[in-house]
Parts: C-alpha cells; structure tokens; sequence
C-alpha cells in the first residue's frame, strides 16, 4: 500500500502533474504515511527520473519545469508535515536573485529549478534586486549560498557590489557566492572574488555542490 | 517580377493584430518610465502608477499608426540619400550589441580594443554589399559607463556610411546626439538628412524598461529615428507557438510606436526586432533556428500590413568558429531579402549575438550579394528574350563572345569574391588549397587595402574627441586611447 503511495507520488513528478502531487501528498498525510519517506521514496525518485530522461534527450526544459513545480507543490504540504529532527536533507540553501538594474530572469529561474530538483532549498528574491535585499534574505534564511545573474555588460558590476556588500555586512564568510549570465565569464568572477562562476543551470548544479562541500 | 516570402496567411495576420491590440488593454504594457507613463496618462490611458501597467485602448494605437511615417531615408556623411526605410527596399548592416571579437590569430574569442573596432568599421566601409554600419561591439579599453558613447565615436572617425546604434543609459544617448549634431553640422541638418538609428529594446513580455523607453521618447523628440527591437523568446517568454511569439511582438512593438507617436507625432519609427526560438535542450536563444527565422518574416509582414518601414536580425549562427555551421546558419539572410525587411541587422555575428567576426563579415557579404541578386529577381530584359539571338547562333552557341552576353553578363550573373572558390580543383590546389576560412582573411586584408578615409574635418574630428574626452573624465578616464593606427 505504500510502496503504491511512493510510486503514485514519483510518477506525479515525472508527469509534471502539480494538482496530482500535492493531492498525492495531501491523502498521503491522511493515511499516515512518513512524510520523510515520502519525500525521499517518492518525490526525489520521481525527480531523479526526470533528471535521467532529460540527460537522454527524451525530457526537455518545460518537462524539467514543470517536474519541479508538481516536486515543489508537494514539498509545500509535506515539509511541514516533517517531525523534530526529522528535517529533509537540505544539501545548501541559496539565495538567488538577478542583480540590480537587470530585469533578466530565464536563466536564474532555471538555476533555481535544477537547484531545487537536486535538493537545494532555493530562495529566489526575484530580479532588480540591490546588495541589501540579497543581505536581507540571506540573514533571514541562514542561506550558505548566494547566486546572482547579470545579463548586461552594464549590471554584471553590481556583482562585485554585491560581494562587497556581503563583506560589510560580515556575512562573506558564511556564503559561498557563485555569479552567472551571459557576459559574466570564469576570470571576471575570479576578478570580483566570487567563488564559482556557472555557465549554464546544469553546471551551476554542480558547482553548488562542490562549494557546499568545500571547508569554511 | 520580385520573390517574396509569405509565411502568414491574410487571416492569421488579422488575428496576430487582432490579438496585439487586445494585450494593450489586458493584461496592458508595463512601462517603467514615468515621462512615457504620462504621455499614456494624457491620452486617455488607463495607468496604474503602482504596478506601472498602462492599458491602452485601440484607438490610441490606431493614431500612432496614422501619424507614423511609412518610410524615411538615411544620409551618408557626403549628404548622399543611400537607405531607404519603407517599401520593400533591403538593405544590410553588421549585427550590433556584441561583447568579443573573432581573434583572426587564434580562432578564439576575446574582448575587443579599440583597434578592433576601428578596423571593422573600415571594414564595413570597403564591402559594397554593406549598406550600413552598426556600433557592432564595445571595446574593453575604455569604461563600462562610457562603452556605447565611445563605439559611437570611433565609428563616426572612420565611416562615410550611416549607421544604425543604441545608447545603454539615458545620459550617453544625449552624448551620443551631441556627437551626431556635430558631424552633421547642425540639429536641423541631422533631423533632415539623418545618419544614425537609434536601436530601443522592449523587455519581453510587455514591457519597457525605464531607459530604452527614454531613448525612445528623446529620438522622437529630436527627430531622430528609432528603430523597435521586439525579442519574444518563444516558449520562455513568450508562447512557443510561432504564432504566439509574433503576438507578443506585436503587442510590444505598438506599444513602441504608440510611446514614440505620442512623444511626437511623425517621427520616424522602425518595426524591428531580435526574436528567436528556445532551444529546449540548453536553455540557449539559437539565431540559427529555423524557427527564429520564421518569426522574423513573419513580423515584418505584420510590419508591413501596418504600413511601417522594418527592421529584422538574420544572418547571425550560433556557431563559435566560422565552420559549416556558421555558414548554413548565416544563410537566412536570404530570407530576410525574400521578407522584404527594409534593414537586416547580423552580417559578422556568430556565437548568437555576442561575438563578431572579420572573416565571417566578408563570408556573409557574399550571401548578401546572393540575396540582393535573388530579390531583383528574373527579368526577360529584352523582348523577344533571346529569341532572335539564339536563331542567329543556332546550332553553333557560342554566346560567350556575344554582345548580349556581353551587354547583360554583369548585371544578370552575380560574381563573387574570392571568398567563395569556383577554381578547378587544380587550381584551388596550387593556390594552397585554401579553406574559407583562410580565403576570408585574404579578402579582409585585401579589402582594408581599399578603404578611404572619412570626409569628416579635423575640426570636427576634434569637437568628437572633445565630447568623448568629457565622457570618459566623467567615467573615471582621463584620456581616451589613441587613434593612431596608420
């Protein structure tokens, strides 16, 4: 019976079905199943899945789009379902926002999808936001994080603003801060002291990974 | 007779229309500009000053359209007439906005200098099948704050061409103008014999940014053209139906043409644009797909069922080297001739719209050549065609001497550079068995052999450098690079 429950829940997130999820989850909490496992039985399988048949060229973006969004919705009745010290393993929390001046938001939104397909707890600010707002949410979440986008010759500077801010803030050594968008590039990024620099949303996958990992 | 491409059907471009009118009032145009949010307001606009979202009714597009002017022309620094916006006249310009330069040396891509760009714009000068120049890339030697200016002013050293540009803030399109006044010797002068475009992106889906609206209102307001760049992302930003995409071009571009209207009525305005497709698999914005190209055509039909001069970006390729890829991809600029796209925005662009390339410019000079051939279309050119001719050679043929052959070989053959190889094996062999790639950099450093200065004077050649200067000071510069390059 709950084998049957975790499949359903799986398939739900491989079919992108976001009404399906979080009714799924919603009886799944009825019957009295483990929301924990549901979570890691359930909706990663299925979002592992997803991640699988878009590695094979079967799946494409709006698949992964919308495989995180019925993740995410079931996610919203589960997690708070979870008891004590039973939090879901959160593999980092970001703050993710695109950067003053800039109202671009394709690849961000795209960042935060596959950052959160992976189990990344994402916080996406949204676009046009100043140093500040980045500072606000990161104090807010105790995010470990930070990603910010620029699509312009012309806001990419607010990046290193950015890090400038984060160390008058005393907060550049609780986040790793990673930069992306279309002029940014691997020796801007080291230029400005960012940690990482991602090209695209499956590298900035990896990338925050591996800065999670790294030592403080 | 002239071939033309028609992707939509007469129905479909009444409903794409239709449909763009209907999102002016809803969900409505958001215009983060308050001057512009104001002359909405004042011509019966419904603005919320909130969510800055303007709704506007279908009569105060339809004034806009009534008062836009359906062509204009454009001036060489001489004063001669040599672009015409409007009608189905094509023209071509370099692609415009890229950030890198090809390096011919290496392959690669790097940031430009200052002699990049002054070399491209000679460039551009000595390659006939150009019709315009564009400020194709910024340089990494000067700063950010002044990078769209100084393009600006080292085109205008060196071209005798006009050009189609674009200001990154609201104060340096004003140092931009200064500069154009200059040159052209008065306001006046430049209001009625311009030499520039000004290039103004809405920001897809629907809405204008605080400074490409405001370049927008002070080209109208300085009589300076404008030139629309609607980019619909389909399936990011827009609907992935081609249809849809053309929609929300339509949408943004009225509301562009309705905020430069209002501003002044009769200025001149360009419904242009830079849509593309999204590649599903790598999130990217391919120029090279079929479907972006689709999209091109079909809004300068829309365009031009509006009665406005048009604008297209083609003849761009994704690809990073100029291989295969970039060759078959740089070919839809025969499809923006077929479209009838009065300026085609892309010769040299390659990596989407980011790098430029020498060799690429003078390979896609020939498809241009091709193209203009292509449009000017099969003419008998004489009556009885050949008729008379070929029953006094008969069975003999030998047309080559011929004088028909001779009166009309020129203008009915298209004959290329040695870019393209017609060499019999033989000879492509002994001449080094040249790849395009290698053929192109002969033919540019050929080309730059032939390039004449421009007409401009010292003296305003020192008023440019002046104004330049004073930007550059004001950005943290104190003196420009130099531009002695000879």
């Amino acid at each position: 019976m709950s084998q049957e429950m975790l499949d359903k829940l799986a398939e739900a997130v491989i079919k992108g079905e976001t009404d399906d999820a979080e009714a799924l989850a919603k009886e799944a909490l009825e019957k009295g199943l483990d929301p924990l496992q549901c979570i890691t039985e359930g909706l990663t399988k299925g979002i592992q899945k997803v991640g699988e048949l878009f590695g094979s060229g079967e799946y494409f973006l709006p698949e992964l789009v919308v495989g995180a969004d019925a993740m995410k919705s079931a996610l919203n009745i589960l997690e708070p379902a979870l008891v004590g010290d039973q939090a879901r393993e959160v593999v980092g929390t970001i703050v993710l926002g695109t950067v003053e001046g800039d109202l671009h938001e394709i690849g961000k939104n795209l960042v935060g999808t596959m950052l959160t397909a992976n189990g990344f707890k994402v916080i996406d600010i949204g676009v046009d936001k100043t140093a500040s707002e980045f500072i606000d949410a990161v104090k807010e979440s105790g995010a470990n994080l930070v990603g910010a986008s620029a699509l312009l010759t012309t806001t990419m500077l607010q990046q290193e603003n950015l890090i400038g801010a984060l160390k008058d803030a005393g907060l550049r050594e609780q986040v790793m801060v990673m930069v992306g968008g279309a002029p940014v590039t691997e020796s801007y990024a080291n230029q400005i002291g960012a940690d990482g620099y991602a090209e695209n949303a499956m590298s900035a996958v990896d990338l925050a990974m591996r800065l999670v990992d790294a030592p403080a | 007779m002239r071939p033309k491409l028609i992707l939509l059907s007469d129905e479909l471009v009444k409903q794409i229309i239709e449909e763009g009118f209907a999102l002016l009032t809803n969900p409505g145009i958001q215009v983060h500009n308050d001057e512009a949010r104001s002359l909405l307001a004042d011509a019966g606009a419904e603005v919320d000053m909130e969510s800055k979202i303007a709704k506007i009714p279908e009569k105060i597009a339809r004034q806009a359209l009534d008062s836009s002017p359906s062509e204009f022309y454009l001036y060489d620094l001489d004063g001669n007439q040599v672009v015409h916006y409007g009608g189905d006249s094509v023209q071509f310009d370099p692609g415009s906005g890229g950030i890198t330069i090809l390096d011919s040396e290496t392959q690669k891509q790097r940031q430009a200098l200052t002699e990049d760009l002054i070399k491209f714009v000679k460039l551009v000068e000595t390659i006939p099948q150009l019709d315009a120049q564009s400020t194709a890339f910024i340089t990494s030697d000067v700063p950010e704050g002044i990078g769209d200016l100084y393009r600006l002013y080292l085109a205008l050293n060196y071209m005798r061409k006009p050009i189609i540009t674009g200001a990154f803030e609201k104060e340096t399109w004003w140092t931009m103008k200064d500069m154009l006044v200059v040159v052209a010797g008065s306001e006046k002068d430049l209001a009625e014999k311009p030499v520039a475009v000004f290039d103004a992106c809405p920001s897809p889906p629907l809405k204008w940014s605080d400074i490409t609206c405001q370049n927008l209102i002070d080209c109208a307001k300085n009589n300076i053209p404008a030139e629309l760049i609607s980019m619909p992302m389909a399936g990011a930003n827009s609907p992935v139906t081609l249809a849809g995409a053309v929609v929300q071009h339509t949408a943004e571009s009225l509301s562009g043409v309705i905020i430069n209207q209002l501003a002044n009525p009769g200025a001149p305005i360009v419904w242009g644009g830079s849509p593309a497709t999204f590649d599903m698999r790598k999130g990217t914005t391919p120029m090279g797909a079929i479907g972006t190209w689709m999209i091109n055509c079909a809004y300068v039909q829309i365009g031009k069922e509006l009665n406005l001069p048009t604008h297209s970006y083609l003849g761009m390729s994704d690809a990073k080297i100029v291989d295969a890829q970039c060759g078959l991809e740089s070919s839809s600029a025969f499809m923006a001739a077929l479209a009838g796209a009065n300026m085609v925005s892309g010769a040299g662009m390659m990596d989407y719209e980011s790098c430029l390339s020498y060799e690429k410019l003078v390979v896609d000079a020939e498809i241009i050549g091709m193209a203009k051939r292509l449009i000017a279309g099969i003419d008998g050119r004489q009556t009885p065609i050949a008729l008379d001719i070929m029953q006094e050679l008969g069975h003999k043929g030998n047309y080559l001497g011929h004088r028909h052959t001779l009166r009309w070989y020129r203008e009915e053959l298209y004959i290329p550079s040695e870019v393209i190889d017609r060499d019999t094996l033989e000879a492509w062999e002994k001449k080094g068995s040249k790849s395009t790639w290698e053929r192109a950099q002969d033919r540019v450093d050929s080309l730059l052999t032939q390039y004449q200065p421009s007409p401009i004077s010292d003296e305003v050649k020192k008023e440019l450098r002046d104004i330049t200067t004073k930007a550059a000071n004001k950005a943290g510069m104190e003196k420009l690079p130099d531009l002695s390059f000879e």
